[in-house]
């Protein structure tokens, strides 16, 4: 057998939607444009589509890279490709960017037909459901009855669960990682740091910073601070940076002195340079929201009744932000319904970006989930 | 987090049965079709699989051993990652037709709590271990020895067992405990055994409920 390898040189391409689509907030999108990109061939019985839902800063780019930028790779390359655990030979895989997202899909910085300038503070607040609602509009658009397996990681994972409630018919198997079936308190409060941050940057505008031809991008940068503080267990942290000092010795002053402070501030600066602030805001609100329990009186069972999907769910021990506890709440929901679901608890030193990386344990357990998906 | 429990406590016994493993068989033939399973430390997730294919069975093995997790996932089983000592808390009570344990009481630390919490969950339970009373573990013990054969396995230095007991030391255990006894069944080598099952027997199997509650 080939050794895995990626997939390559790949193409983004837009799918426009003419028909409106009325989001849970009651507003109404008239027309709207999804950016995707696909792996893979789908195969006859097209039964062998798998689409993966990204989290808050991700995109429709998960494999690959674009032609003649080697540095593009895909944020989940190391997973999907062909004969990696997401084996492309067999599957016809499917990356979206999310209604709202900032990477091609229609968003705040998008133009609104209605008035002719960027859509930014106007552009409404997005939900999982609506994520979903709009994914499964793509699904259509490519001929895709019903997904083999809908899947992600944290958001993208929460975007899985929703596929089993919302459209318990068009799909197979819900990989669910990293996930929770709601935010705490804790959780909420850390998103609404961030969105502070960027709101209370002058350069916000109101959100219709476009106009004035600025980025709010020290409020950017704070928030995705704030981010990678949760997505990384204080061991990682202790073993990456330590107390390291960037120049060996303290300075005492302000500067850049500890190795992790100049970490953060890379991260942020990074992330200023292409994230929109309004979709940050947006993505944070749909993460908030998130809460499927929530119409039956706070009970999952009740929620996920409807689910007919196998599921795989992952946790991963150092994961403080969705701690393995919180996806142990998916799974008793699950298993009320005798739904088949299988769960491993990955012993990962990474916080919860670990969904994230090559872990051999986390990716052999991927791989033989789905070698036992039925295709064809 | 204690030493990985029912991680390979299943030891190859004569390939004489429908399954290859007798028991599977002894287990099978008492499990209803269609019935709501848990199997407590289910190993690679054989007997589920085996269950499945011979009774339609539906259910969940509870793994704590990562090798084993995958040895399920790729057995095409539902298994969760779990430390049994910690107790059922996720199954809701009377839940499950039957809740299973295989050759793995033997290693649990708390015996009352988890056969507490078996008859919590499941209408009935079911368990099977080696039997410490079997002749050829008397033998080595006569002789000195802490006995090793294909139900005990280990060395007494790397065992996985920590509660070793006898047919009639489990038999007064559910006397005590006021556990009903509903069915047993004693092997050696695959075969039935019937007359003095604590001295010939190496592997029971049982089968039993909470009896009639006053």
């Amino acid at each position: 057998m080939n050794a895995p390898e990626s997939i390559g040189v790949v193409t983004a391409r837009n799918a426009q939607f003419d028909r409106p689509v009325r989001l849970r907030s009651g507003a109404v999108i008239d027309r709207y444009e999804l950016a995707y990109e696909t792996y893979g061939r789908i195969n006859e019985k097209r039964d062998n589509a798998v689409l993966v839902c990204h989290a808050l800063n991700a995109s429709h780019h998960v494999a690959g890279i674009y032609g003649g930028d080697p540095s593009s790779v895909g944020w989940w390359d190391n997973l999907v490709g062909p004969r990696k655990p997401v084996d492309t030979d067999r599957f016809f895989v499917v990356g979206v960017n999310n209604l709202g997202g900032c990477h091609g899909s229609t968003g705040p910085a998008s133009i609104n037909p209605g008035t002719g300038r960027p859509w930014g503070a106007d552009f409404p607040v997005v939900t999982v459901e609506d994520w979903v609602q709009t994914q499964a509009q793509l699904a259509d658009y490519l001929g895709i009855e019903r997904f083999a397996v809908v899947m992600g990681g944290s958001l993208g994972a929460m975007q899985a669960l929703q596929w089993t409630m919302s459209f318990p018919d068009r799909i197979r198997h819900a990989l669910v990682i990293a996930a929770a079936p709601k935010l705490s308190a804790q959780n909420i409060a850390f998103n609404e740091v961030a969105r502070q941050a960027i709101m209370t940057d002058p350069d916000f505008h109101g959100g219709d910073f476009y106009a004035h031809s600025v980025v709010p991008r020290r409020g950017l940068r704070l928030a995705r601070m704030i981010g990678h503080i949760t997505y990384l267990s204080d061991d990682a942290m202790a073993e990456k940076f330590g107390r390291a000092l960037r120049d060996g010795a303290l300075k005492f002053n302000f500067d850049v002195e500890f190795e992790i402070e100049s970490y953060l501030r890379y991260q942020g600066d990074k992330f200023s340079d292409y994230f929109d602030a309004n979709t940050y805001l947006r993505i944070t609100k749909a993460l908030d929201y998130f809460d499927p329990a929530a119409d039956y009186g706070g009970d999952l069972t009740k929620a996920l009744a409807r689910a007919q999907a196998a599921f795989l769910v992952v946790s991963f021990t150092s994961d403080w932000r969705f701690s393995p506890a919180r996806s142990r709440e998916i799974l008793k929901a699950l298993v009320d319904n005798r739904l088949d679901v299988s769960y491993a608890e990955i012993d990962a030193p990474h916080g919860h970006d670990a969904f994230l990386m090559d872990d051999q344990r986390y990716h052999d357990l991927i791989r033989a989930y789905l070698d036992n998906v039925d295709i064809g | 987090m204690t030493r990985p429990i029912a991680a390979a406590l299943r030891p190859a016994q004569a390939d004489d049965s429908l399954s290859g493993r007798p028991e599977f068989d002894a287990i099978a033939a008492w499990i209803e079709h269609g019935a709501q399973v848990l199997d407590l430390g289910c190993g690679d997730g054989s007997l589920l699989r085996y269950l499945r294919e011979a009774r339609r069975a539906m259910g969940y093995g509870i793994e704590i051993d990562d090798a084993n997790i995958l040895a399920s996932v790729r057995n095409g089983v539902n298994v969760l990652q779990s430390n049994l000592e910690s107790g059922l808390a996720g199954f809701e009570s009377g839940s499950f037709d039957y809740v299973i344990l295989s050759q793995t009481l033997q290693a649990v630390r708390h015996t009352e709590r988890i056969i507490g919490e078996m008859l919590r969950v499941g209408r009935q339970a079911i368990v099977t271990f080696p039997n410490f009373g079997y002749w050829g573990h008397r033998l080595q013990i006569l002789c000195g020895r802490m006995p090793v054969s294909p139900t005990l396995p280990y060395q007494w230095y790397d065992t996985p067992n920590v509660h070793l007991f006898t047919i009639r030391d489990f038999e007064a255990f559910c006397a005590d405990h006021g556990i009903r006894i509903l069915e047993r069944v004693v092997m050696d080598r695959g075969r039935m055994i019937s007359i003095l099952p604590n001295l010939l027997g190496s592997l029971a199997v049982y089968r039993f409920d909470r009896g009639p509650q006053p």
